[in-house]
């Protein structure tokens, strides 16, 4: 064993902890603190989560030639497609309507995506909760990744469209930044709550996707909100929706349209219910997860 | 200093997917049978009941039972995958446990990128990846199959493997399931050299297997489940002497062991 020394000597210096313990469920103080636990020993392990994000999209795309820009060419050839139709549809002009719909249908793909993967972040990874005790936030880091891996990949088309319409890009647009942060923060909160239910609840994934079915239809996403304006009992639609105001703090900036104070607000409001249920969700279910697998 | 304590472990298995009404019968019906219902009125499977120990250091413990007596459930348990239902459990020192050959492994990366995922998992920089992924190569002697999808190994492949990654960190405290046992007879001799230099480093071992004559080489102590609780506990011959059958007992006596030379 003494090729080992080296590695060994490296594992105990990194193992700060190397005491555990564990007991029966004495109530939310303990829950909450494993609950954190969980999440700062998780974060610790980022680089093991996005080596499993990556590796979730390399064995997607393993033996095809284009790989992961499958992704890029298949969202380019639907938004080429759908542009085309709806501008004449709407009787829209196609050099404002491509851009809005390139914009909204990647970021919608992202959202949707994240919600989707949330739902099976912990069901995804039996194999794993069940062989070993690792931070469930891997897992919930791991599809986050996942999404924002994809995403990237999807972005080169809003590029694409822009750069060909020549569409009028300002630092303004930088101000979407701040909104992805917080949809990664949102899609982290997702990844636990609906992970959390999913495992516990299996028909919930079905029932989630029927609502993000629905979601995308009464969202202004392949549709603009401005055509509410005539529909004034129509738009209890948009208000109501808080798909409408995450959206539309990343999607403004990057159009060049105006970001009011209330829709951050709002927009805010939504992540900071979301994130609290989900904290409440993965404090009660983390010592049951391995039970539901 | 290395240890392992159990305090009154129980684990109950929640059944979620049955018919509530007919579990509660067969409650009633079947006396020795391990359903049951938890403080909220839900069915369980009693998994595991009030099991309690102490390992230190040098410990080398064989867990022995039928089929579904909570051997696998009990090794989970110490790995801290289950949260108990009652009791606690506190340890000292790293834990590594392998309950499953393909645990923690996905089947259609390579093995390559396996290892390099286990040493993330460590938290290991890439300078001891790299360290790590040829110690495991080494030790596996699985040739060019370390750089195929681990879905193309026979299981003795999967075995080298596993034993390899989870045994070349130097865990303080290892669990394994009687799987280990799929190996050919030079690798077990080789697992048992490893095992040797690891437990002479004053670590803690926990092995369940079926096979008496394993137990009697590498253990040291030997707990007895049934039904989910510990029905004898003690030095591995006293303890086989009441679980095997007489002539078989007589038969593992007689035969040539070498035990694991920790001296």
């Amino acid at each position: 064993m003494s090729d080992l020394t080296g590695t060994d000597r490296a594992i105990r210096a990194m193992q700060r902890q190397p005491h555990f313990t564990t007991s029966a469920d004495r109530g939310w103080g303990q829950r909450f603190r494993l609950a954190a636990e969980d999440m700062r020993e998780g974060f610790m392990l980022w680089r093991l989560s996005w080596a499993l994000g990556m590796s979730d999209i390399r064995l997607r795309y393993r033996g095809s030639t284009l790989g992961p820009f499958w992704l890029t060419l298949s969202t380019a050839v639907m938004i080429g497609s759908m542009g085309f139709l709806y501008a004449d549809l709407f009787h829209t002009d196609i050099h404002k309507y491509l851009p809005y719909l390139a914009v909204s249908i990647i970021l919608w793909t992202f959202l949707g995506s994240l919600v989707a993967d949330g739902c099976t972040s912990f069901t995804a990874a039996e194999g794993l909760i069940k062989g070993t005790r690792m931070p469930f936030t891997v897992h919930a880091l791991r599809s986050v990744f996942r999404d924002v891996i994809v995403f990237g990949h999807n972005i080169v088309v809003i590029a694409v469209v822009f750069v060909l319409l020549g569409v009028h890009v300002s630092l303004y647009s930088l101000l979407a930044i701040p909104g992805l942060l917080l949809w990664l923060i949102d899609g982290f909160a997702v990844a636990f709550l609906c992970g959390a239910i999913c495992a516990r609840f299996r028909d919930v994934p079905q029932i989630i996707a029927s609502v993000m079915q629905i979601a995308f239809f009464v969202t202004p996403v392949i549709w603009n909100a401005d055509i509410l304006s005539t529909h004034p009992g129509a738009s209890l639609i948009i208000r109501f929706n808080p798909f409408y105001y995450l959206l539309e703090i990343v999607r403004a900036p990057l159009l060049g349209d105006v970001l009011t104070y209330g829709m951050v607000g709002k927009a805010l409001v939504v992540s900071a219910g979301l994130i609290l249920l989900s904290a409440l969700a993965f404090a009660r279910t983390r010592g049951r997860l391995a039970y539901w697998m | 200093m290395t240890h392992l304590t159990a305090f009154n472990i129980s684990i109950d298995f929640p059944l979620y997917h049955s018919d509530n009404r007919s579990l509660k019968k067969s409650v009633i019906g079947a006396a020795a049978g391990r359903f049951g219902v938890d403080q909220r009125q839900r069915p369980v499977v009693q998994a595991l009941r009030d099991i309690s120990f102490t390992l230190r250091s040098g410990d080398r413990l064989g867990l022995i039972g039928s089929n579904g007596s909570g051997k696998t459930t009990l090794l989970r348990a110490l790995s801290g995958i289950y949260q108990p239902a009652n009791g606690s459990l506190s340890m000292e020192g790293r834990l590594t446990s392998l309950l499953d050959p393909s645990q923690g492994m996905n089947m259609d990366l390579t093995g390559r990128e396996n290892i390099k995922l286990r040493g993330l998992f460590l938290g290991m920089n890439s300078a001891d990846i790299a360290r790590l992924e040829s110690d495991v190569e080494d030790f596996a002697e699985i040739g060019k199959f370390i750089d195929l999808p681990v879905r193309n190994y026979s299981s003795g492949m999967v075995v080298r493997l596993a034993f390899a990654m989870a045994t070349a960190v130097h865990p303080e405290i290892l669990l394994m399931d009687e799987w280990i046992l799929a190996g050919d007879a030079a690798f077990m001799e080789k697992a048992k050299r490893r095992v040797e230099a690891m437990v002479r480093h004053a670590d803690i071992l926990i092995l369940a297997s079926h096979s008496s004559g394993i137990v009697v080489e590498w253990c040291n102590r030997l707990i007895w489940l049934e039904h989910g609780k510990i029905k004898a506990d003690g030095k591995p011959l006293d303890v086989l002497s009441q679980y095997l059958p007489a002539e078989q007992f007589k038969e593992l006596v007689a035969a040539p062991h070498t035990p694991l030379s920790v001296g």
